[in-house]
């Protein structure tokens, strides 16, 4: 059986798993889950060719595959970097890994204007998470953090650039989706900025979902400036006919309102199906879709705060039908004297 | 049975002795108590005229701060609501336009900004949350009032008045 594929053999912080050759090793740390996975804020399994730019997946890799036990030399990016069989990996066991991570974080966070307080972003932002969870308290820089105004991308899309990180996820989300390449990243090194040539309105039906996929407020839904807190709203799942699109979205409510509408997204902040603009922006009415549940919030997360998890509570007093029956039957007897 | 304790004592109830039947010393004893407690101190504060001194850590009605150029440091960031265990603060966020720069000190500012003080249970968790160093509950008791309306303190009342921090220095130096 020679034709049959061979799996790898990997073990991740002491886990074994078997994964199909080519895999990564994050992908193969996903497999397993919980708190082994290396986060990520610049791949996306979505996207061709993401990832490797941010650093912050790097793992250690303390024995190459089972015919080259030699360790590799130099931390990993596991986004970028297959498995081969019978290879270990060290994520949260190594001490070396949390250190580098730690210095990634510091280094993200050198142009970060950390203005969470203003960004609409504060709640769902993985920079936020990563740097409350391998980040320092404070600052060791003391040079002026670069800065620019802020651009509309066509009038439903705001650039941010002081807080981008250039992950480059929205470069791929519309060189991929739109097929012409509108948007791309300008000047070099610390210079370099997220920019359409000329500031060119985008136009192309999908792409709104730059801003799911961009993992801080640095691509913000103009509709949704301002509105409210993201943990003030509650995150339902709904889905809608839509011709364009698989129209299935998360609503985010404010009381009666859907103040936005996002993709789905996963645990690793990632969309299962990319949105078309229609559905993001111009259908923000309960009337336009039908909704299906309250969508899974980590009980972790801030928006998590005060939100039931059924979608009907279920009722405080417990329904007995003898006293239902004695209430009509006393409704009655009270009508009949009127 | 023996008592446990040891501690029992059998009360005997006996006819009044003629001293106790003209009942003269007892009145005498109470009087003296009476008049004792002319010559005390009284422990009575006279509040209009005379206040208590305040602890120095006591919370009272929220103030809304402004910076050293008069402009409002709440940027509606939320924490103060989100920490809030009585849900008393709601707000309304807005985006501050060009030439207002000198009223709020955000490119956010809160348009409405509410609080409701019989909600609220003056714990300072919204001061502890807030980032920007926007509220203290630094004032006074929230005054009594005869509709509830009256208790939804807006920006109106929490707002702090503009001062100028130049003068406040100069008292700080004089002193």
């Amino acid at each position: 059986m020679a034709d049959e594929i061979q799996k790898f053999k990997v073990s991740i912080d002491g886990i074994t798993i078997e994964v199909d050759p080519g895999t990564t090793i994050l992908n193969a740390a996903r497999k397993i889950g919980g708190d082994i996975v290396p986060p990520a804020m610049c791949y996306y399994s979505k996207l061709e060719g993401s990832g490797g730019k941010c650093r912050t997946c790097l793992v250690k890799v303390s024995k190459g595959s089972e015919k080259d036990p030699r360790p590799m030399p130099k931390l990993v990016a596991s986004c970028r970097t297959t498995v081969m069989d019978g290879m270990e990996v060290m994520n949260i066991t190594s001490p070396e890994v949390l250190d580098a991570r730690k210095g990634v974080v510091e280094m993200l966070l050198i142009n970060h204007p950390l203005d969470c307080p203003v960004c609409d972003q504060a709640g769902e932002c993985k920079l936020q998470d990563l740097s409350y969870e391998h980040g320092t308290e404070q600052t060791r820089y003391e040079f002026e953090r670069r800065s620019f105004e802020r651009i509309d991308i066509g009038d439903k899309i705001q650039l941010h650039m002081n807080r981008c990180i250039l992950c480059y996820r929205c470069v791929y989300t519309a060189n991929q989706l739109t097929g012409k390449r509108e948007h791309g990243i300008i000047y070099r090194g610390d210079h370099a900025e997220i920019s359409t040539f000329i500031e060119n309105a985008l136009d192309n039906d999908f792409i709104g979902n730059v801003i799911d996929v961009c993992p801080v407020g640095a691509l913000t839904d103009k509709t949704f400036r301002f509105k409210n807190r993201v943990w003030f709203t509650k995150p339902v799942d709904a889905h809608r006919d839509c011709p364009s699109c698989s129209g299935k979205v998360t609503l985010w409510y404010k009381g009666t309102d859907v103040i936005r509408v996002t993709g789905r997204k996963d645990e690793y902040d990632e969309v299962d199906e990319f949105i078309c603009n229609t559905c993001r922006f111009e259908k923000k009415h309960t009337d336009d879709w039908v909704l299906e549940h309250p969508t899974d919030v980590s009980d972790q997360s801030v928006i998590a705060s005060n939100h039931y998890h059924a979608f009907n509570p279920p009722p405080v007093i417990k329904e007995d039908a003898q006293l239902k029956e004695a209430n009509i039957e006393q409704l009655a007897r009270s009508e009949k004297l009127k | 049975m023996q008592s446990l304790s040891n501690r029992k004592k059998v009360l005997e109830q006996k006819p009044m002795s003629f001293w106790e039947r003209i009942y003269l010393p007892a009145i005498a004893k109470g009087l003296s108590i009476t008049i004792k407690h002319f010559f005390k101190k009284i422990p009575t504060v006279k509040y209009p005229e005379e206040i208590r001194p305040y602890s120095k850590n006591f919370r009272g009605q929220h103030s809304l701060k402004r910076d050293e150029l008069g402009r409002e440091r709440c940027t509606a960031c939320g924490l103060c609501a989100l920490s809030c265990p009585a849900e008393a603060i709601t707000m309304t966020a807005a985006e501050r336009k060009k030439g207002e720069e000198l009223l709020y000190r955000e490119e956010k500012y809160a348009v409405v900004y509410e609080i409701n003080m019989l909600r609220c249970i003056f714990c300072g968790l919204c001061e502890e949350a807030c980032p920007k160093e926007a509220i203290y509950l630094d004032g006074k008791h929230v005054t009594a009032d005869y509709l509830r309306k009256d208790f939804i303190y807006g920006k109106d009342k929490l707002l702090e008045p503009k001062f100028d921090i130049t003068k406040l220095n100069q008292q700080s130096t004089s002193n």
